[in-house]
């Protein structure tokens, strides 16, 4: 499975590696401060940021996970594009993102400071960090192995030399660099993926061709001839189609407690936005975000989808190389497809899109985690601001840089606990993301109804957290051989598959909370008066100012309704 | 601060040249091109990305102007 490279896929990974690192070094001089190397000196035009809020999000764990997935479900992984994230976006753009920029906090946590209380922003943030040093540190020895096993790289080097990219050039620039990177990476995947799209779809003969040759394939698992090319038509019940979700479990746990969660209240993603220059602009960000979101499946998923055909056509001689447990490696599809149908040169480019989804998922994970510990943990609790203004500027520019080393080094050593301890990664990865379903609850509440309480936020946080947790440590998937898949108290319930446990831990999790936090916001009293609360609760806030002179495509709303258009029209194209 | 466009447009239109260059180079190497079903994919991606960044290259400059 080995694949070899020559001098010019060589070159071009240089030349990706110089301009990388070239933006960080014309971007430090404007590092003047802790605001401009944490916040971007909030001066981002809406598209730059927009494409990089994206671009944070195509990490490489999304890249070769969605192309795996789209070879074992199809088309229904589309879900997680459509319905599990451009409705969730639009509603940040248009319902929160008034909130979150116009109450000026330089984070999600500490947002809930201003909302709510400390306690609630010190739970939140010290999750976070955790949970973003994990997340980095999983996805890095994801890329190492793969460098390792398919190019022959060594796994340290690989590992070491990545890192040091990273933190090169976000050490430099800071979240600026991260950004102004970030799309750049962008057009890399793109353009670096495009003629595998191409060839792949044109040896199977086009959509039509592929339709056909996957049809005894369904057929033979025991689905409808049409089930991986169609999204929503087999979602009646969860045993016909091959995702093992039904239509409930899709609409509900991922298409709102999920994406809600992650696309709503999770700062990586969010930070990008935070970074526009206007609060205009700010609203527009996941909104022109959302436009490639929306065709990313295409480069992606079709590829994978296209996989499943391969392999299943011997002439082609297209397979996936065995995992550990026995089955094929979904995490390889992609990178096989491009062994398959690139030669050199367009070759170097793709396994530089790989490179570059890494940089832009792991840069995001490093500066949204300085920003976090040098304004919700250090500014907080370590050394509070002193009142002047500049000596503080420069003191935590200073700590968010060391925090970046920081940062880096403690997802390298993750990455090496990931190497000897996968599954204890994978589970504590598994428990962290349990954080966002009750946060976003927490969130909404506390932006739409004025009387929401800090004590109630806490506890309502806390309780799904926990409650998640209780659920996820009673049910098992089916098949599943450890307790880090589920049931490590006992086995009440058995899921079909993960998928649906996962839905379900989000939906409980997410309940419990609104309910907890209902309750006890009736039990406790609001500490914040109602002119604290200004420009952080929809009630209490002056109506925007009029944008009815600008054209359409300058209004978020008109940018909205375009996105939803697009949306609607591909969810019934692919029906 | 620098426009984000200049560095994409430079960087697109060199590795753009490069593989041109390199396509044109291996345009008689029928057996390289076997596996992308003997299409000369990296003469098609090089100009694309010649293209891309020059265009880039164009607004950049246009703005500077304004």
């Amino acid at each position: 499975m080995k694949v070899d490279l020559s001098w010019i896929d060589y070159l071009i990974m240089i030349i990706y590696f110089i301009f990388v690192l070239g933006i960080g070094w014309f971007l430090r001089k404007y590092m003047k401060n802790a605001n401009a190397f944490l916040e971007a000196g909030r001066s981002m035009p809406a598209w730059v940021a927009g494409l990089a809020f994206i671009s944070t999000n195509l990490g490489a764990l999304e890249v070769m996970g969605m192309t795996g997935s789209g070879m074992k479900y199809g088309m229904l992984t589309t879900h997680f594009y459509w319905i599990g994230a451009i409705p969730a976006m639009i509603f940040l753009a248009v319902f929160m993102m008034p909130f979150y920029y116009g109450s000026k906090a330089r984070s999600v946590p500490e947002f809930l400071k201003l909302r709510y209380d400390e306690k609630t922003r010190g739970l939140n943030a010290i999750l976070f960090a955790v949970m973003t040093v994990l997340a980095s540190g999983i996805s890095m020895f994801a890329l190492a192995i793969l460098m390792e096993n398919v190019l022959g790289w060594n796994f340290n080097m690989s590992l070491w030399i990545s890192a040091l990219i990273v933190l090169g050039y976000t050490y430099l620039g800071g979240l600026s660099s991260a950004i102004y990177n970030e799309v750049l990476q962008f057009f890399i995947i793109v353009i670096g993926l495009l003629p595998l799209v191409f060839l792949a779809l044109k040896d199977v003969g086009g959509w039509i061709g592929l339709k056909a040759q996957l049809a005894p394939i369904a057929q033979a698992r025991g689905f409808a001839a049409d089930t991986f090319t169609t999204t929503w038509k087999y979602s009646g019940s969860a045993g016909a189609n091959p995702l093992g979700v039904e239509w409930f479990g899709i609409l509900f746990g991922l298409g709102f407690v999920l994406s809600f969660g992650y696309w709503c209240t999770n700062f990586l993603i969010v930070q990008r936005a935070f970074a526009a220059e206007s609060k205009a602009a700010a609203r527009k960000v996941p909104l022109i975000g959302a436009i490639p979101k929306m065709f990313i499946p295409f480069l992606i998923i079709v590829p994978g989808i296209i996989a499943l055909a391969l392999s299943n056509d011997p002439g082609k001689g297209f397979n996936l190389p065995l995992s550990s447990g026995g089955g094929p490696d979904y995490n390889l599809t992609i990178i096989m497809l491009l062994k398959q149908y690139l030669p050199a040169g367009v070759l170097g480019l793709g396994i530089t899109a790989l490179l570059a989804s890494f940089m832009s998922g792991m840069a995001g994970n490093v500066s949204a985690f300085n920003t976090v510990w040098t304004y919700d943990i250090y500014q907080s609790y370590i050394r509070p601001r002193t009142g002047n203004e500049e000596e503080d500027g420069k003191h935590y520019l200073k700590v968010g840089r060391i925090a970046t080393v920081f940062g880096i080094l403690l997802s390298i050593a993750s990455a090496y606990i990931a190497s000897k301890f996968g599954n204890i990664m994978d589970f504590l990865q598994t428990i962290f993301s349990l954080i966002n379903a009750p946060l976003f609850a927490v969130i909404f509440l506390g932006m739409f109804w004025k009387r929401t309480t800090g004590h109630a936020a806490f506890t309502g946080l806390l309780a799904g957290f926990i409650l998640a947790l209780v659920h996820h440590g009673l049910t098992v998937p089916a098949g599943a051989t450890t307790v880090i898949k589920g049931g490590w108290i006992a086995n009440l319930h058995t899921y079909p598959v993960e998928m649906a446990q996962n839905f379900w831990t989000a939906i409980i999790a997410f309940t419990v909370s609104t309910t907890v936090t209902v309750i006890l916001t009736f039990l406790t009293t609001q500490k914040k008066t109602d002119e604290e609360l200004k420009g952080l609760v929809y009630s209490l806030t002056p109506r925007e100012l009029n944008d009815s002179h600008l054209p359409w495509y300058e209004r978020p709303t008109g940018l909205a309704i375009l996105v939803s258009v697009i949306a609607i029209v591909l969810t019934i194209m692919f029906w | 601060m620098v426009d984000i466009r200049i560095p994409i447009g430079l960087m697109f239109s060199i590795i753009g040249i490069l593989i041109t260059v390199f396509g044109l180079a291996t345009m008689s190497n029928t057996e390289m091109y076997q596996k992308s079903l003997n299409i000369n994919v990296n003469l098609i991606m090089g100009v694309l990305m010649l293209i891309f960044g020059l265009i880039m290259l164009y607004f950049a400059r246009r703005k500077k102007k304004v």
